[in-house]
């Protein structure tokens, strides 16, 4: 009783204060009154015992300084792509590119009242969804309380992806966003998401994926070390359906990715993969649910991380085989390379099979580098700090190889080479 | 070319000492081998030159042109001209084999203060090796050693040492697990990089590769030491009588 209580004080001093926008009533008070049941998350929690999310309870965001990330080129600039926007969680007309893309539909969360909108009837239903069985908190307060974010229709084949680009410019900028994106039948779209969102950052993806429709999302999270994030990633997938999300995160004090993938379409295949390097203060969580509830479908989740100097990485991934969902073919592997003996990987890998003909794998491991590669390369010549970059990056290659256009995944890989370089001791 | 004077050597460890004083001195050009039983210390001898960790030198000294090669990082060994062609070449998977080639001739050129060789110029001159080895476009794209049978393996490293024309080739076991056709290939291999200015160390347990790649110079090593020294001849003299007798002429 006295944990539920706290759990209620917790949400309560959060959101003290706090009004929700007005549009979208409905969805917001639904996700209000659930909240109030749940309560926020507490380190007791079983689905937080490895990540304690006491940081993004508190009432405001600790401060985080601000990046500067000059001594880089900015991600994704090679690539021709449709610019939104976020500073510190505010859209930026003027720094973006007119939301006018052929067979794309792009409108504001924040201009959205929801009757007359298509997103009023899809806003916050595959988070209600994605509550159960596990209680996801954070995108329930997401889903109340985010004023900004883009809604996106797709309907045909979109000619380049939407970046969506976030800057942070206030040391102590509390951040919540809200995205959805439907893909109608045979449509077809890729997302980039890219930048630092604010000193704390609350992020709520929701994509429902028609029939025959294709849905490519990478994500670069980082390079700011203060930062404290917790985002989550719904999806739903109908028949034929193609969904593939990657994750590149570098540093950060905590970040927690939750995925939650619900396949109900015969033949759909859902890809979630990450690649995390961390170096001192930095936890990482990757949270996947993957629920198969239809025939022949695929999923994968591949997830790599490269720890130093007390950095800790967790993984929770979960594959749900519900009865009657046969010839799934379910694939889950998370791997955590230790560069020093400080630094930790927390993996809780679990499969849960109610249907007779599937195939099902998982496998989890952590370990050093290997010494004898390590003299291999040494011995033909490569200098030692060279030799074990190329090893990381090896190590790292299985989940960037997740990414299929060829142009982002070496963009993705000159991001880890950089970071590499540059924590080269 | 390769001078090694006394060199005594132990396991990092534990006390126990593998090398009991070697000496032994390979002139430019010079093909040597080095025969012995299991646990003679060959293969400690060959990884000691190369620079692994775990060896502890107690005594002695081992120079590569002058230069204290046990003073050296592996990679300056290399780049100093040194080459270990490993007995169990090691797999790196997601290291795709060109890559791994031109890393490592470039970071070598790059030491010595050379130019780089350029991509278009490094895919000419790896394909026109690879042919003379046999070995096709798919185990140059594949990552290194993955998958590769103990032949391709084997040829694998003939190749990065064709590729990056080292001064001192040390050949540990390049006979073991290959059948006599990839034997004689391997063999063909390296009597093509024979020449005035390169030297080898073949370290073998049998004289059949010897039969392919005509040693100078033949060493029996046991216990630690270079026991006898003497002509192609020596290693005959093995083949016929084993090591029984020349292990107790040595005590």
């Amino acid at each position: 009783m006295g944990m539920i209580q706290s759990r209620q004080d917790q949400l309560a001093a959060r959101i003290a204060g706090q009004v929700p926008p007005l549009g979208l009533a409905d969805a917001r008070a639904d996700a209000l009154d659930r909240l109030a049941v749940t309560g926020l998350p507490g380190k007791r929690d079983e689905y937080w015992r490895y990540t304690d999310p006491m940081i993004l309870n508190e009432p405001a965001a600790r401060k985080a300084a601000v990046f500067d990330a000059s001594d880089e080129t900015p991600i994704f600039g090679a690539i021709d792509r449709l610019k939104l926007v976020f500073v510190d969680g505010i859209f930026d007309a003027s720094a973006s590119d007119p939301l006018d893309l052929a067979g794309v539909q792009i409108d504001r969360l924040a201009e959205c009242q929801g009757s007359d909108h298509w997103a009023g009837a899809f806003y916050g239903v595959l988070e209600k969804a994605g509550q159960t069985p596990v209680n996801r908190p954070f995108a329930g307060l997401n889903s109340a309380f985010a004023r900004e974010g883009v809604l996106i229709r797709v309907t045909g084949k979109a000619t380049k992806p939407v970046s969506l680009i976030y800057i942070h410019k206030s040391d102590s900028s509390d951040v919540m966003l809200h995205h959805c994106i439907k893909i109608e039948r045979g449509a077809e779209m890729t997302l980039l998401e890219s930048g630092l969102a604010g000193a704390r950052f609350n992020a709520v993806l929701e994509v429902e994926l028609c029939e025959g429709a294709r849905f490519h999302h990478i994500r670069a999270q980082g390079r700011n070390h203060d930062r404290h994030e917790v985002t989550h990633l719904f999806a739903r997938l109908a028949a034929k359906a193609l969904f593939k999300s990657f994750t590149l995160t570098a540093n950060g004090a905590l970040t927690r990715n939750e995925a939650v993938i619900d396949i109900r379409g015969d033949d759909a295949v859902a890809y979630v993969a990450g690649a995390a390097v961390g170096d001192g203060k930095f936890h990482h969580d990757d949270t996947v649910f993957v629920t198969h509830d239809a025939l022949r479908c695929e999923s994968r989740q591949v997830f790599k991380k490269v720890l130093k100097n007390g950095a800790v990485g967790v993984f929770q991934g979960k594959i749900l085989v519900k009865s009657g969902a046969q010839k799934t073919d379910g694939y889950q592997i998370s791997q955590a390379l230790l560069l020093d003996g400080d630094s930790q990987f927390l993996a809780k890998p679990e499969l849960e099979i109610y249907a007779d003909d599937v195939k099902c794998s998982h496998g989890s491991t952590s370990g050093a580098i290997d010494e004898t590669a390590l003299f291999y390369l040494r011995s033909r010549g490569v200098p030692v700090s060279q030799a074990q970059a190329l090893l990381v990056l090896a190590f790292l290659a299985e989940s960037i190889a997740e990414i299929e256009d060829q142009a982002i995944a070496e963009d993705i890989r000159s991001r880890l080479e950089g970071w590499l370089a540059r924590h080269d001791h | 070319m390769l001078s090694i004077n006394n060199l005594h050597v132990k396991l990092g460890d534990e006390d126990k000492q593998i090398l009991n004083g070697v000496d032994l001195k390979i002139g430019a050009g010079e093909v040597h081998a080095i025969m012995g039983p299991n646990g003679s210390g060959k293969s400690t001898l060959s990884y000691v030159l190369a620079g692994r960790d775990g060896y502890v030198v107690t005594d002695g000294s081992a120079t590569l042109v002058g230069a204290d090669l046990l003073a050296m990082a592996p990679e300056v060994r290399a780049a100093a001209g040194l080459f270990l062609a490993f007995q169990y070449p090691v797999e790196i998977p997601g290291v795709g084999n060109m890559t791994f080639l031109r890393t490592a001739l470039n970071a070598q050129r790059k030491a010595r203060g050379e130019p780089e060789v350029s991509a278009g110029d490094f895919l000419k001159l790896v394909r026109d090796k690879a042919k003379r080895l046999q070995i096709d476009a798919d185990m140059l794209k594949r990552p290194v050693n993955v998958g590769f049978s103990g032949g391709e393996k084997k040829r694998n490293e003939i190749l990065q040492m064709a590729v990056l024309e080292p001064k001192m080739c040390i050949l540990d076991e390049t006979d073991s697990g290959l059948d006599v056709d990839a034997m004689k290939l391997v063999a063909e291999g390296v009597n093509s990089l024979r020449n005035a200015g390169r030297s080898f160390l073949v370290i073998t347990h049998y004289q059949r590769l010897l039969d392919h790649i005509a040693p100078d110079v033949v060493h029996i090593m046991a216990t630690g030491r270079i026991i006898k020294t003497g002509g192609p001849d020596l290693a005959l003299e093995v083949e016929s009588n084993g090591y029984a007798d020349l292990l107790s002429e040595a005590y």
